[in-house]
């Protein structure tokens, strides 16, 4: 098909550019000397028992303390090299994340039995097939962590965790093996799920009865269960971790927000682009009204997690639990703020009225900039403890979104040729045809 | 003369709106329709204009939530500073987080009571209200549609009425 024909030029044009971007980038930092992590130890010198203070500002002590510029160099140095791993972290685990919230999402429709929704089942089902890639480059760049490629995860370094004693504490659950089985158990999980469900799907078209749609109800409802609890501990996992001495029991849902949100805002701009193609002509203006129903209400729901966070923490104010927020705040001002801007007013003025949300460029627009603010999202969630101070959003950012973005385009529109874009025996498809809000 | 309807009863639902369809095809104004329960598409048959209450219920929201603004900054930064919890009081703007919840809470409840207000105004409803109800059928199993004589031929009319299907069809002085 055109589209996977498309797909397929614009993620091979835009990956070979950017791996090698991001080659270069780490290439000509290597030039640097070498010397790692020993500014982050210092930092947790510094921090010793490491009750009280921030990160950041047992750095700034840090670099006080030894008052020499050569040590806020090396600094600098470190959270340069980390800048590339970053970038690629971000956009691995940005589309990853997407494509598993189209996984949850497509759960959501069939546990609910939904009957509006059936006509995108097959949209909903190519984009998870970025699911097993995404999740192989996660894994992937997990174990580089876990054998000091790089200083993504600062708990990883053996030499931090002996000089920190917070760390030490929680070292029967942070530690690189374990850390690992838990990826594999959660990936294994969620692809074991998805094959099942894609492979029922198509099935049933074949077959003249409902067995494995009923199947698949049952799987939904066990992916779900599965997912909600894998997803709280991977977010802890993959994101909170990356601040070791920080923690919020609300993260996971927080991150949820975000990745539902992400998905639906996906499958509303795919459903678009293929009707918009003539690939789906029993997808009409109501469908697109639910999505972006679905946008406004998730975004508004993101940012009830976000607020609730912030408050919380901003309100008590104990030093070990705002530190997160002084280096988001003090470091990151613009992205952070932007973002809540970006993820909550403009969803919610562009999609408040009833008819914006038929409109299908309104839609279009809006869901870029839910993307951008949510890829910020990421961004700010990730940067802060890896990159600190040192960041900006430069080659190796937008690179990486490119490589990710085209390979994301690129597996999900190959998934759509390969089967009908209609799943023509749902015992709902016909509701969902005539769908009329 | 332009007092006088036409009261057409039907007993479902389809018919009713195929009947309304019919109705205004042939330029016959139709007052008001009385069902046992909300027809689903009514409103467009008959061509009403859509609801302007979502766009009142925006603004009281919009005004919920200056009320909030100004009262909190009145009350917590401007009349009675305090310090709470190591926050002292007097900048609005330091003090933002603490205030969002009644900023959202006020404009909810502003846009719902508001709105709730508003609807009962327009549709000329208060409480202890007598029900204008043409006939007790229409709230259990039968739907009427009153349609305006005004200028038109009364029993020309009635026997397009009754050929739209309708059961009975009545004209009453109003």
């Amino acid at each position: 098909m055109i589209v996977g024909a498309i797909g397929l030029i614009y993620g091979f044009l835009s990956a070979p550019s950017s791996i090698e971007d991001v080659k270069e980038i780490i290439a000509s930092q290597e030039v640097h000397e070498e010397g790692h992590a020993a500014a982050e130890e210092t930092t947790h010198h510094v921090d010793g028992v490491g009750v009280d203070k921030s990160q950041e500002l047992a750095a700034t002590g840090a670099e006080n303390a030894h008052s020499d510029e050569d040590a806020h160099a090396e600094h600098m140095l470190h959270q340069l090299q980390n800048k590339p791993w970053a970038a690629t972290y971000v956009a691995a685990f940005f589309f990853f994340m997407i494509a598993l919230g189209a996984l949850a999402f497509y759960a959501v429709q069939y546990a609910s039995m939904a009957g509006w929704s059936p006509v995108l089942y097959r949209v909903m089902e190519g984009i998870t097939a970025y699911l097993l890639p995404g999740s192989i480059i996660m894994f992937v760049l997990f174990v580089l962590s876990g054998l000091q490629f790089n200083h993504l995860f600062i708990w990883m370094d053996p030499e931090v965790v002996a000089n920190d004693e917070i760390i030490q504490g929680k070292e029967a659950y942070l530690n690189v093996p374990f850390f690992l089985i838990r990826a594999a158990i959660y990936i294994a999980g969620w692809n074991i799920f998805r094959f099942l469900l894609r492979r029922n799907s198509l099935r049933h078209d074949e077959v003249d009865h409902n067995r494995y749609y009923r199947m698949n109800f049952k799987l939904s409802a066990g992916f779900l269960v599965f997912f909600m609890v894998s997803e709280s501990m991977m977010s802890w996992d993959w994101i909170m971790s990356f601040d070791p001495h920080w923690f919020s029991t609300l993260f996971g849902w927080y991150l949820f927000a975000s990745l539902f949100v992400a998905a639906i805002t996906v499958i509303a701009l795919v459903t678009m682009y293929l009707k918009s193609r003539g690939y789906l002509p029993t997808v009409n203006d109501s469908h697109i009204h639910d999505l972006a129903k679905f946008m406004f209400g998730m975004s508004i729901f993101w940012t009830y997690l976000w607020f609730s966070q912030f408050m919380l923490i901003w309100y008590s104010n104990i030093p070990e639990e705002v530190t997160y927020y002084v280096t988001r705040i003090e470091d990151f001002g613009l992205p952070y703020f932007g973002m809540v801007a970006l993820n909550f007013i403009f969803p919610v003025l562009m999609l408040m009225n009833s008819d914006y949300k038929r409109i299908n460029w309104f839609v279009v627009m809006t869901g870029i900039i839910i993307l951008v603010g949510h890829y910020l999202d990421i961004y700010t969630m990730v940067m802060p403890a890896t990159v600190g101070k040192s960041w900006f959003i430069g080659v190796s950012e937008i690179s990486a979104v490119l490589f990710f973005g085209g390979l994301f385009i690129l597996v999900v529109f190959n998934a759509l040729t390969k089967a009908p874009l209609l799943a023509k025996r749902n015992p709902f498809i016909k509701e969902s045809e005539q769908f009329h809000y | 003369m332009s007092s006088k309807v036409i009261h057409a009863i039907y007993t479902d639902d389809d018919l009713l709106m195929q009947a309304v369809k019919q109705t205004r095809e042939a330029n016959y104004h139709i007052e008001e329709i009385y069902t046992p329960f909300p027809v689903h598409g009514l409103d467009k048959a008959m061509g009403l204009e859509p609801t302007r209450l979502a766009i009142t219920s925006f603004l009281y929201g919009l005004v919920g939530l200056g009320v909030a603004i100004s009262m909190m900054n009145f009350i917590m930064i401007q009349d009675w500073p305090q310090d709470i919890g190591g926050k002292p009081s007097f900048s609005f703007l330091e003090n933002l987080p603490a205030f969002v919840p009644i900023m959202f809470e006020l404009t909810v409840f502003f846009a719902a009571h508001l709105m709730v207000i508003t609807f009962y105004l327009r549709s000329k409803l208060w409480p202890f209200k007598q029900a204008e109800n043409p006939d007790l059928r229409t709230t259990d199993d039968h739907f009427l549609m009153e349609v305006s004589v005004s200028n038109h031929n009364v029993e020309k009319m009635s026997k397009f009425l009754s050929d739209t299907g309708a059961l009975e069809v009545n004209l009453i002085n109003k």
